[in-house]
């Protein structure tokens, strides 16, 4: 952490727990009849409970979307460039509510939790999880924290796929869904990098048909190939261009195959860094999650009449070099729900940052972020 | 490319919230308009109209707007706007899925003035529109007498960076209409200061400024 708290940081955080024993039924078909969902607040709620706002994170997020741990954390919680007093979700205003996913492994019950039945961690046994699945335990964990409905619900990524079903699923439990650099459903490419990254992790020879755990040891270099590809996904060709270049690691090159361009040293890095901190199984599952979210398949694949009883307001924002979340993947569900009379707004952000834009402050991003938010806060009386 | 709203009439733009006093050509086009009908506004601005509409006439819609400023002002005026680019054309929106496309002083400026009329008369059942003329006697002098391209309060630019790529006289435009065999169901012809006169009333292609078109199919 910086010496002094910045003035706009909801500073110092400690993540809680809440454990439910109502059994939830799963997509596939299967049960969870325990659970428990790690998350974190930011601000206060109110005496009406009229101004939480739910955060949904993406594949590798978690519940620490904000602020710091401890002390001496190096870095803030994955968004906290929007979220904090004075920022785009103003915790001045607003009662900031992240949890960790099912299935996640920050905390939340998923697969390197210990299965009750059998004393061992889940591991592979873990249910598949799907989006409306999260969508069901986050609503569990609004009733926990007493909130009826939702100022918003904001996510990016996945996160907006949640967001996006939540106005599908519980329409009348929020007011503002925000969806950002998201998509209505995968296409067969963003499938295909998720099967390759799935390929690579499950041929891990440490992989052990995902009972690692068991093993005393993880699949490591198969969750770092998972991680180096799809990190290059999130990034643009200018974006790489502008931070690497051709540069090397050391003066000259030496004609053999160890990383010798800056870039390969640091998909390394981030590979390396991931496969030591998250759990293969999860990454297996919320991947799974992606490939199968496709909310129009129950509607004659229409995704307008899909989105045609929600009742909230809509903001969807996209970003321009985004190509694993294109515009045009924002502008089908923009298109939706124009042609269901829908309320939304839509912004398309220059950027060169590639998909990652979504977690920069770019100053018009921020604007409209901020804007959209003080609508939010004022339509509430907030 | 990109199309600034009101790319000319840069002088009369209110700031004012919600059912303020209108600009009068657009004073003009909200007598047109139904109440409680769906508009959709292209090139909205900063979404004076666009509002005025909601809360006076209760209508509902969307606006469509390429400037980021602008579009940060819709949105805190809580109005619908979708970022886009007019020469893309109207692909969000349905054939006949709104009641009337209005576009204010945007039709000069896009690529294709032509097609993108042909689709405003495809989502909606009617279209307004205004464009400053090009045949006003004023303009008409300035080329004469001065063999330059003419610049004036309504036509702020150089030749070279005027977003005004396709300027045109109210005869042109209604010779386009004739050609496309679209009904003209109202025009009015105003100043600068978009007042109307008996005088404009008598040579509109000479002594209008600004026209507002209401056509259909």
């Amino acid at each position: 952490m910086p010496d002094t708290i910045p003035a706009d940081s909801v500073g110092v955080v400690t993540p809680s727990v809440a454990q439910f024993n109502e059994p939830l039924s799963l997509r596939c078909g299967q049960t969870l009849n325990h659970y428990e969902l790690m998350y974190e607040t930011y601000g206060t709620l109110n005496a009406d409970k009229s101004n939480a706002v739910l955060i949904c994170h993406a594949l590798s997020g978690d519940h620490h979307a904000a602020g710091y741990h401890h002390q001496d954390d190096q870095k803030p919680g994955w968004w906290d460039s929007c979220i904090g007093p004075g920022k785009p979700i103003d915790t001045r205003r607003f009662f900031v509510v992240a949890l960790n996913n099912l299935g996640g492994c920050a905390g939340s019950t998923g697969p390197t939790t210990i299965n009750p039945d059998t004393g061992k961690p889940y591991g592979p046994d873990f249910p598949m999880m799907a989006v409306r699945d999260w969508v069901n335990s986050q609503a569990r964990l609004a009733d926990y924290l007493g909130i009826e409905k939702f100022a918003a619900v904001i996510g990016g990524s996945l996160g907006g796929m949640q967001s996006l079903r939540w106005s599908i699923q519980y329409p009348e439990r929020l007011h503002h869904s925000i969806v950002i650099a998201s998509a209505p459903k995968l296409s067969a490419q963003n499938i295909a990098f998720n099967e390759v990254a799935r390929h690579a992790i499950m041929q891990d020879p440490e992989f052990h048909d995902g009972r690692y755990l068991e093993h005393n040891t993880l699949p490591k270099s198969g969750l770092m190939q998972a991680r180096m590809l799809a990190h290059l996904t999130y990034l643009s060709d200018d974006s790489m261009r502008d931070k690497f270049g051709r540069e090397l690691k050391a003066e000259g090159i030496n004609y053999g195959f160890t990383p010798e361009f800056q870039v390969e040293s640091y998909l390394h890095y981030q590979g390396k860094k991931f496969s030591t901190s998250f759990d293969a199984n999860t990454y297996l599952l919320m991947t799974k999650a992606l490939d199968y979210f496709d909310p129009a398949q129950y509607h004659n694949d229409d995704l307008a009449q899909c989105l045609n009883h929600a009742q909230c307001k809509f903001l969807v924002v996209s970003f321009t070099t985004d190509w694993r979340f294109s515009p045009e993947r924002s502008e089908e569900i923009v298109d939706a729900l124009v042609e269901s009379d829908k309320d939304v707004t839509y912004a398309k952000i220059e950027s060169d940052k590639g998909h990652d834009a979504f977690l920069i402050p770019i100053p018009r991003y921020v604007a409209i972020f901020r804007a959209y938010m003080n609508r939010v806060a004022q339509e509430l009386n907030l | 490319m990109s199309i600034s709203t009101n790319a000319l009439a840069k002088e009369a733009s209110f700031t004012d919230e919600r059912a303020a006093p209108l600009r009068q050509d657009l004073n003009i086009i909200q007598n047109w308009i139904s109440p409680n009908s769906q508009v959709l506004d292209l090139g909205c601005g900063e979404g004076d109209l666009l509002a005025h509409l909601k809360h006076a006439r209760g209508c509902k819609g969307y606006g469509m707007e390429i400037h980021p400023d602008s579009i940060v002002t819709c949105i805190e005026k809580g109005l619908n706007v979708i970022e886009h680019d007019l020469n893309h054309g109207l692909r969000h929106f349905k054939d006949n899925s709104v009641d009337t496309v209005i576009m204010t002083q945007a039709l000069q400026a896009v690529s294709r003035p032509d097609r993108l009329l042909d689709d405003m008369l495809r989502v909606g059942q009617e279209a307004i529109i205004t464009f400053p003329n090009f045949g006003y006697w004023r303009t008409r002098l300035y080329l004469l007498s001065k063999g330059k391209m003419p610049m004036s309060k309504t036509l702020p630019y150089n030749w070279y960076d005027t977003p005004n790529i396709h300027l045109c006289t109210f005869r042109d435009f209604e010779t386009l209409c004739q050609q496309k065999s679209l009904k003209i169901l109202d025009r009015t012809v105003v100043n600068k200061n978009h007042r109307e006169k008996l005088s404009i009333r008598l040579w509109p292609n000479l002594l209008g400024e600004i026209a507002i078109y209401r056509v259909t199919r």
